[in-house]
C-alpha cells in the first residue's frame, strides 16, 4: 500500500491548469520530491494533499483511503510552508503545540510532546520567544516541529529551505532528511532547486506546466533523463542538447550538426530501427561525459575553441564554442588553457542520449 | 462541498457579508433611491398631502429653481464651501510645514489642540463659538474692547464669515495631519539638496514640496469640499440666520422639509440634487484614488 | 555665516510668531468650556471666580441630562458593537474569497458611503423610519448609524484582514483546526488593533452626531445629549449657562479620553484616508 497516491488528478484555476492528470505513489516512509520550474504547480499538489485545494478531477488517496471527502483537519498532515506561517501571537511553545492544543489533549501530554520535539531540534531556549525574536533557520525548526507534533500521515514542505542563507541551508536539509528518517515518516518536500532535489530525496518527481515529466530515484532521473525537459533541467551544468539530424551512409552512421559532423557508428544498432534517415533529432551529452584532449585530436573528435574557463576547485567548467553552438564540458584535471585556444572533444557513446525533435521524448 | 475555498465557502462567505449589506442597502443604498422617487410626489408632513400625496413629477424640481431662497442657499453654500477650503486647507498645511521637522511639547501641544477641535461634539464647538463671539461678554469682543475697539455684532456683520471661521476651526485638523503624513514621506535629501543649491524657502515650498505632495493636496481638496458641502453644524450656531444669511443648502433642505408644513416631497427633490453634486465629487475622488 | 545665523535667527522669529498665532486662534475659543463651568456665576464671558463645582451638582440631579447621557450611551454603544461585528463578518468574507462580483461590490460601496450624506439622505430617511413605525424610537438612530458607518469600517478591518497572510489560517486548518477556529484563534488576535480602533472610530463619532437623531428623535426623554444640549440652549438659553457648560464639558469628556487612548497605543494616524 503506498501512503500517498495521485491518480489521474487534475486542478484547474480558472483558465489556468495547474495540475494537468497528474498520477504517482509514495511508497512508506520514503522521501519523495517534486522538482520543477516556477509555476510548473508544486505548490498546488502539495495542497491538493492538504485538503486546501479540491482537485476537479482525479482521485487521491493518503494511506489507502481517497480523502475526497475529508477536511484537511480530518487528514492529519503535518506541513511546513515557504514563510513558515509561524503564529505571529504566540510564542514558540504554543506555536508547536497548536495542533495537540486544537485537538484537546491533555496538558500534561502536551508539555511532554513540546519538550520533547523541542530538544529534538534543539529549540529548547526559545519556547518562550515570539516567531519574530527568532532567527530565520530556528523559525524553520519550529515550522518544523509544528508539523512533527501531531505525528502526522505525511509531512509536506514546500520549499521549506528558501528562506534561508545558502550555508544555513545545506546543514538544514541534512538536519530534516535525519528528521524525516528518524520518525519514519513519509514526506512530500517541494523545491525548484535541482540540487536540492538530489540531495536530499529518494525519488523525484519532475514537473513541468502541471505535468509530470518523470519519476524516478535521482540516479536514475540524472543518468536516464526521459525527456528533453529532464535533461536540461536536473545536473548543473545541465545536459548539452544539441539539434541535429541523421544520416545513414554505405558504411557509418553519422549525426550532422550543421557546423560539424559527428560518427555514430558505434551506437548505429541501437537506433537504426527507431530513426529514419534525415530525421531532425535531439542530441544529449552530459558536460562529465565529453573528454578533453588539449594536444592532439583522437578519430573522431571535434575540433573547437575555448570560449569560458569557469575554474570551480576540483573541476573545471569549459565552453566551447563549435561555429556557432555551444558545448559545455566539464573536466577534473585542472587544465592550463585560456580563451580562444584550441581543444578537441571525444563523445562517450555509452551516455549519449538521443530525443525525438517533435516531443522530446527518448529514444535511446 | 468546498465550493470557493477552503478557509471560507463561498456559501459562508455570502452569509457572512449578509448582515452588513442589508443594513447598508435599507439604511443607506434604498433611501439613496427612494429620494428621487419621494421627490416626483408632494408628500408632505401635515395636512391633507400627509397622508394620500399624489404623483406631480417635475414640479418640485421647477420649484426649487423658482425658489430664490434655492438659489441663495446654493450661494451661501459655495461661500461657505470654497472660504471653509481656502481655511482649512492653508491652516493644515501652514501647520503642517511649520510642525514639520519640530519635535516635542511644541508640536504634541499644537496638533493636539488642533485634533481636540475636530474631534469634540459639533453642538460643544458651536457653543463655544456662540460664547466666544457674544457681542456682550464674548472673549474677541472684551479682548477687542481691551486694544480699544468697539464690540462688533460679528453673526451680524459677518454672517457668512462667521461660519466659514467656525467650521475652518473645527476642520482644519483633517488637512493638518493629511499634510504632516505626505511631508514626512519626502526624503529629507530632497530638501538637503535644496539647502545646498540654496533655495530660499519659498522656492523650496514651491519647486519641491508642493510639485510632491500634490497628489494629497488634490485628495484633501475634493474630500473638504465633498465634506464641507455635507456640514449641519452650522444650523446649531446660526439656524441660517440672520435672515436666511446663513443658510447653507443643507439648512435649506432642513427647512423646506421638516419647518411650516414640512413639504416633504419638495425637500427630497433637493435632497436628489444634493445626492447628483455628491454623485460628481465622489466620481471625482474615485477616478483620483484609481489613479493612484 | 554670520549672516546665515542672522537669517535662520529671522526666521525663527517669524516662525514662532506665526505659530504663536494660530495657538491663539485655537485655543481661545476653548478656553469658555474649561472656565465657565467652574463658574459660580457662568455667562458667555470667560470671567475667572472663584472655583466651584456647583454647576456639575445641578446637571447631576438633572433627570433629562442625566437621562440624555444614558440615551447617548444606548445608541453609541449599540451602534458601535452592531457595527463591529457585522463588518468584521463582511471584511472577513470580503478579504478570503474572491467572488466575480467582488470588486464591484466594493467599488459600489465605497461610492455610496461618500455619495449618501445623512445631509442628503435626511429627508428618505425620515420617511423611511415613518414608514417603518421607527420614529422616535432609539432604533431608528442605531439602523441609520450601522449603515451609514458600516462601508467604512468594512473598508477599514478588510485592510487589516488583507495584511494578515492566508497561510496563518491554512497552517491553522492543516493542523488539525476548523475554519471557523481558525478565525477565532489566529485572525481574531491578529486583528485586535483594527477591531479596537474601529470600533473607538464608530464611538466617537455617534456620540457627537446630531442631526440624525434630531431629525428622527422627538420625545425629550429619548435625546441624547448633543440634542438635550441643543434644546437646552434654544429653550432655557441664558438662565442655564453654568449647566450647559459643565454639561458640554462632560459630553466631550469621553472622546477626549478615547482619542488619548488611541494617541497612546496606537498613534492617531490615517486609515484610508479617514479619522481613525
Ligand atoms: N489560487 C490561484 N488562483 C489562480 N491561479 C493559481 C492559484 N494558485 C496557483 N495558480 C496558478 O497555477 C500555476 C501553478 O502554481 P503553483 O503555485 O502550484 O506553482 P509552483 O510550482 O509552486 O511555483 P513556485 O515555484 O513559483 O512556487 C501557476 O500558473 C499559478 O499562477
Ligand atoms: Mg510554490
Amino acid at each position: 500500500m503506498h501512503d500517498v497516491a495521485f491518480e489521474k488528478v487534475t486542478k484547474k484555476f480558472g483558465k489556468v491548469v495547474a495540475v494537468n492528470n497528474i498520477s504517482f505513489q509514495v511508497n512508506k516512509g520514503e522521501l519523495f520530491t517534486l522538482l520543477g520550474p516556477s509555476g510548473c504547480g508544486k505548490t498546488t499538489t502539495l495542497r491538493l494533499i492538504a485538503g486546501l485545494e479540491i482537485p476537479q478531477s482525479g482521485n487521491i488517496y493518503i494511506k489507502g483511503k481517497n480523502v475526497e471527502k475529508l477536511f484537511p483537519k480530518d487528514r492529519n498532515i503535518g506541513m511546513v510552508f515557504q514563510n513558515y506561517a509561524l503564529f505571529p501571537h504566540m510564542n514558540v511553545f504554543d506555536n508547536i503545540a497548536y495542533p495537540l492544543k486544537i485537538r484537546k489533549q491533555p496538558q500534561k501530554e502536551i508539555i511532554h510532546k513540546v519538550t520533547e520535539i523541542a530538544k529534538n531540534l534543539q529549540t529548547e531556549e526559545l519556547l518562550s520567544r515570539k516567531p519574530n525574536q527568532i532567527s530565520g533557520g530556528q523559525q524553520q525548526r519550529v515550522a518544523l516541529g509544528r508539523a512533527m507534533v501531531q505525528e502526522p500521515n505525511v509531512f509536506l514542505f514546500d520549499e521549506p529551505l528558501s528562506n534561508l542563507d545558502a550555508k544555513l541551508r545545506t546543514e538544514a536539509r541534512s538536519f530534516l532528511k535525519h528528521i524525516q528518517k528518524e520518525m519514519k515518516t513519509t514526506a512530500i518536500y517541494v523545491t525548484h532547486d535541482q540540487k536540492e532535489a538530489m540531495a536530499i530525496s529518494d525519488r523525484i518527481a519532475i514537473l513541468d506546466k502541471g505535468v509530470i515529466m518523470q519519476v524516478g530515484t535521482p540516479k536514475e532521473v540524472y543518468k536516464n533523463p526521459e525527456n528533453v525537459f529532464v535533461a536540461g533541467f536536473i545536473g548543473d551544468p545541465p545536459t548539452n542538447l544539441l539539434n541535429c539530424s541523421i544520416k545513414y551512409n554505405q558504411n557509418k552512421t553519422v549525426l550532422d550538426f550543421l557546423q560539424f559532423k559527428l560518427d555514430i557508428s558505434p551506437i548505429r544498432d541501437l537506433v537504426r530501427e527507431k530513426v529514419n534517415n534525415e530525421e531532425a533529432i535531439i542530441f544529449g551529452i552530459r558536460p562529465e561525459d565529453i573528454t578533453v584532449e588539449y594536444k592532439n585530436a583522437s578519430p573522431n573528435s571535434i575540433k573547437g575553441e575555448v570560449f569560458v574557463v569557469e575554474r570551480l576547485g576540483p573541476e573545471t567548467i569549459i565552453h566551447v564554442k563549435i561555429g556557432n553552438l555551444i558545448i559545455i564540458v566539464r573536466d577534473f584535471s585542472e587544465p592550463d588553457i585560456t580563451m580562444g585556444d584550441t581543444i578537441w572533444l571525444k563523445i562517450d557513446f555509452n551516455s549519449v542520449h538521443i530525443y525525438k525533435k517533435e516531443d522530446g521524448k527518448i529514444i535511446i | 462541498m468546498f465550493e470557493g475555498g477552503i478557509i471560507l465557502s463561498k456559501k459562508r462567505a455570502f452569509l457572512f457579508m449578509l448582515p452588513a449589506l442589508a443594513f447598508v442597502a435599507v439604511f443607506l443604498i434604498f433611501p439613496a433611491i427612494w429620494a428621487i422617487y419621494i421627490g416626483l410626489t408632494n408628500e408632505a408632513l401635515t395636512g391633507i398631502y400627509g397622508l394620500n400625496h399624489q404623483f406631480v413629477w417635475f414640479d418640485n424640481f421647477i420649484k426649487a429653481f423658482k425658489d430664490p431662497w434655492f438659489h441663495s442657499s446654493l450661494q451661501i453654500s459655495f461661500k461657505f464651501v470654497f472660504g471653509s477650503l481656502v481655511g482649512q486647507a492653508g491652516l493644515g498645511l501652514l501647520l503642517a510645514l511649520l510642525l514639520n521637522n519640530k519635535k516635542g511639547i511644541l508640536k504634541e501641544l499644537v496638533s493636539n489642540i488642533v485634533i481636540i477641535a475636530w474631534i469634540v461634539p459639533g453642538v460643544v464647538v458651536a457653543y463655544l463659538w456662540v460664547a466666544f463671539l457674544d457681542k456682550d461678554f464674548g472673549l474677541l469682543n472684551s479682548i477687542l474692547g481691551i486694544l480699544g475697539f468697539a464690540r462688533v455684532n460679528w453673526f451680524r456683520t459677518l454672517p457668512v464669515g462667521v461660519i466659514i471661521i467656525f467650521n475652518t476651526w473645527r476642520g482644519t485638523a483633517f488637512s493638518m495631519l493629511l499634510f504632516m503624513a505626505a511631508l514626512q514621506s519626502i526624503p529629507p535629501s530632497y530638501l538637503e539638496t535644496a539647502d545646498v543649491i540654496g533655495a530660499s524657502g519659498w522656492r523650496k515650498f514651491r519647486d519641491i514640496i508642493i510639485p510632491l505632495i500634490k497628489p494629497q493636496i488634490l485628495t484633501d481638496l475634493i474630500l473638504l469640499t465633498l465634506w464641507t458641502f455635507n456640514v449641519f453644524t452650522p444650523f446649531i450656531l446660526t439656524k441660517g440666520g440672520p435672515a436666511h444669511m446663513t443658510e447653507i443648502l443643507p439648512i435649506y433642505t432642513y427647512r423646506v422639509a421638516f419647518m411650516g408644513t414640512g413639504r416633504i416631497g419638495q425637500g427630497a427633490a433637493i435632497s436628489t440634487i444634493i445626492l447628483l453634486i455628491n454623485l460628481t465629487l465622489a466620481l471625482i475622488y474615485l477616478k483620483m484614488l484609481k489613479r493612484k | 555665516m554670520v549672516f546665515r545665523q542672522r537669517t535662520n535667527l529671522w526666521n525663527n522669529f517669524w516662525i514662532y510668531l506665526i505659530l504663536f498665532t494660530l495657538v491663539l486662534f485655537f485655543i481661545l475659543p476653548m478656553i469658555w468650556l474649561v472656565i465657565a463651568p467652574f463658574s459660580s456665576k457662568a455667562s458667555l464671558a470667560v470671567k475667572i471666580t472663584l472655583p466651584s463645582l456647583n454647576n456639575f451638582r445641578e446637571l447631576f440631579k438633572n433627570k433629562v441630562a442625566m437621562l440624555a447621557f444614558k440615551n447617548s450611551f444606548i445608541i453609541s454603544f449599540s451602534s458601535t458593537i452592531i457595527v463591529t461585528i457585522t463588518s468584521m463578518l463582511a471584511a472577513y468574507a470580503l478579504s478570503r474569497t474572491n467572488f466575480k462580483w467582488r470588486s464591484t461590490l466594493l467599488y459600489a460601496l465605497l461610492l455610496f458611503s461618500t455619495v449618501v450624506t445623512g445631509i442628503a439622505a435626511m429627508v428618505p430617511l425620515f420617511v423611511l423610519n415613518l414608514r417603518l413605525g421607527l420614529i422616535d424610537s432609539y432604533l431608528s438612530v442605531i439602523f441609520v448609524f450601522i449603515g451609514g458607518f458600516l462601508p467604512v469600517s468594512i473598508f477599514i478591518i478588510k485592510d487589516f484582514f488583507d495584511a494578515i497572510p492566508k497561510d496563518y489560517e491554512e497552517a491553522a486548518i492543516v493542523a488539525g483546526s476548523t475554519p471557523s477556529q481558525g478565525f477565532f484563534r489566529i485572525i481574531l488576535p491578529l486583528s485586535q488593533q483594527g477591531m479596537v480602533v474601529i470600533a473607538l472610530y464608530i464611538f466617537m463619532n455617534t456620540w457627537g452626531d446630531f442631526l440624525i437623531p434630531f431629525i428622527l428623535l422627538r420625545s425629550v426623554n429619548k435625546y441624547p445629549v448633543s440634542v438635550a444640549i441643543y434644546t437646552f440652549f434654544t429653550q432655557e438659553g441664558l438662565p442655564l449657562l453654568g449647566l450647559l457648560s459643565a454639561y458640554s464639558l462632560l459630553y466631550s469628556l469621553p472622546v477626549i479620553v478615547l482619542y488619548i487612548i488611541i494617541n497612546r497605543k496606537f498613534g492617531f494616524g490615517f486609515h484610508g484616508g479617514l479619522k481613525g
